[in-house]
């Protein structure tokens, strides 16, 4: 993509998810107590609403759990066509992050393809894009 | 007994692509004719619902709020709501339902105006949404270019394809059969201007797979009007009225990414839980059809076939058609009578239940229509009878 990514703005609760990459981390909020995930991220956990909660880091393993081709050029100088997908995190059940599966062919993307997160950098944003694993 | 609720008038301005007559104006078309069919007039209008009120930020998708309708109609209103945090458009109409049932007023304006064509046209106007700095939900969608819901329908859309076979010939009856009604819609001369054939529809460019271009509706520009009376003040009123017999509007989380199913699943399950009426007993069906995806979820979620076999129960198309069993959107729905964006279908439903469908009318005295909105995290949905 030869053109800039529509930029989130940064908060208490999404700075963490958006600028964990610059460690190479993909943080995701979990609760200490009751050991759920929480997505997208709060202040409070939303399966047993505990404030003792924080970004942690997980293993960016996950599965592709659907996609589209995108064919639509929505911007000028946008390149298409490229992968949407949504991917299952192994390790944080009930996690599904919307991204772009990347470094492969459009025809190469299945459901249940087992994917690795990688980063792409903008402007202090850690934007995590998938890749294909194994 | 429980006070009822009921549609009364109901109208339409045109509806155009790139109309330069103020959205305001569309607005005071449609409830004029609103009001001339319910033999009403506007002092005794005493409630106004609408969604999503104006849209500041993005005027093209809702140009005019019920603070402006009250303002500039002079209505004295007694109750009133606009918002976009509500189960789906249809949502103002189950709102006003409510309020009628509980006595708050008599006879309630819900409207829908769009202007997203007008709009494009003119943004030194009309306010295009932000694209620098994202705030909220579409943070989680939009950095990766998903940009439309489109991309976002058509994820769920790919899992029936991969899941449960889904092909583009039967995906494409819906846009298919839509044309085909709209050809005998005159309201949708701006929109449809000859039947799609499924050979066309096999060769249009994709937007984001499995959804095409004709998949996708187009940006429109009209204003819709329901009007919603009290079962006690029907006496007021010389049309037939259409009884909302149930209305249900569920969701789990608001998320287009987090769930499996939309939320029109649980709100088509829900529909049946406040009504003895049964699938078996509608006559016709008017489901939101943003995306041509939406009404086989729409389809299987109100129980009319499995979950995973929408796409079959409409495949060849003559199910859904005008002579079908179950005609399904026969006012060309939003594929081929304009984003008129949810109030299209309640609009087409009344008419269809009063006979005053002309050419699209369907045969054999029809009394129990559905009319539903929605995709993704919003779903409402609506039973409607002639009793």
């Amino acid at each position: 993509m030869t053109i800039k990514r529509p930029r989130p703005r940064l908060d208490e609760e999404n700075r963490a998810f958006w600028t964990g990459g610059g460690e190479g981390k993909l943080m995701i909020a979990k609760c200490g107590d009751c050991g759920e995930h929480t997505h997208p991220p709060r202040l409070l956990c939303r399966h047993c609403l505990s404030e003792n909660i924080a970004p942690q880091p997980v293993s960016g393993k996950g599965k592709v759990d659907t996609f589209t081709v995108n064919y639509q050029s929505w911007a000028p100088g946008m390149e298409v066509p490229f992968v949407i997908a949504r991917v299952r995190l192994d390790d944080a059940p009930g996690v599904i992050l919307t991204t772009n599966i990347v470094n492969c062919t459009i025809d190469a993307v299945h459901f249940d393809d087992p994917v690795q997160v990688t980063f792409e950098e903008q402007d202090g944003i850690f934007y995590p894009l998938f890749e294909k694993a194994d | 007994m429980a006070r009822e609720a009921y549609i009364t008038g109901i109208g339409q301005s045109e509806v155009a692509i790139r109309t330069t007559r103020h959205p305001l104006l569309l607005t005071l078309d449609a409830v004029r004719e609103a009001l001339d069919e319910a033999g009403l007039t506007i002092d005794q209008i005493d409630g106004v619902a609408t969604f999503p009120g104006k849209s500041s930020g993005n005027l093209g998708f809702s140009p005019v709020g019920a603070d402006e309708v009250i303002e500039a109609l002079g209505i004295k209103a007694k109750w009133y709501v606009g918002g976009m945090e509500q189960p789906a458009q249809l949502a103002s109409i189950a709102n006003a339902a409510l309020a009628v049932k509980q006595g708050l007023c008599r006879h309630v304006i819900c409207f829908r105006t769009v202007y997203e064509a007008a709009a494009m046209a003119r943004p030194e106007e009309y306010s295009r949404p932000r694209a620098d700095v994202l705030d909220g939900f579409v943070q989680w969608t939009v950095p990766f270019w998903a940009m439309s819901a489109a991309c976002w329908t058509a994820q769920y859309a790919m899992a029936h394809v991969v899941h449960y076979g889904m092909t583009r010939e039967q995906l494409g009856q819906v846009a298919i059969n839509g044309s085909k009604n709209a050809m005998l819609n005159p309201r949708a001369r701006a929109i449809t201007k000859e039947a799609l054939t499924l050979d066309k529809y096999m060769s249009a460019r994709m937007i984001s797979s499995p959804l095409c271009l004709y998949d996708c509706d187009r940006f429109s520009d009209c204003s819709t009007v329901v009007i919603v009376s009290a079962g006690d003040a029907l006496d007021e009123v010389k049309c037939t009225p259409i009884r909302i017999a149930a209305m249900s509007g569920s969701v789990d989380r608001p998320s287009w990414d987090q769930v499996d199913w939309p939320a029109a699943y649980e709100t088509g399950a829900d529909l049946w839980r406040h009504t003895d009426y049964r699938p078996k007993d509608v006559d016709t069906v008017q489901l939101y059809d943003g995306f041509a995806f939406l009404p086989i979820n729409w389809l299987e979620a109100l129980g009319f076939c499995e979950r995973g076999e929408g796409h079959r129960f409409i495949e060849g198309g003559t199910r859904i058609a005008l002579d079908g069993e179950l005609p399904m959107n026969t006012h060309g729905g939003q594929l081929g009578a304009g984003r008129l964006h949810g109030f299209g279908f309640a609009h087409e439903a009344v008419t269809q239940l009063r006979g005053l469908g002309g050419a699209r009318q369907i045969a054999g005295d029809p009394k129990v229509a559905i009319a539903t909105s929605g995709g993704g995290p919003m779903a409402a949905a609506l039973l409607l009878t002639r009793d």
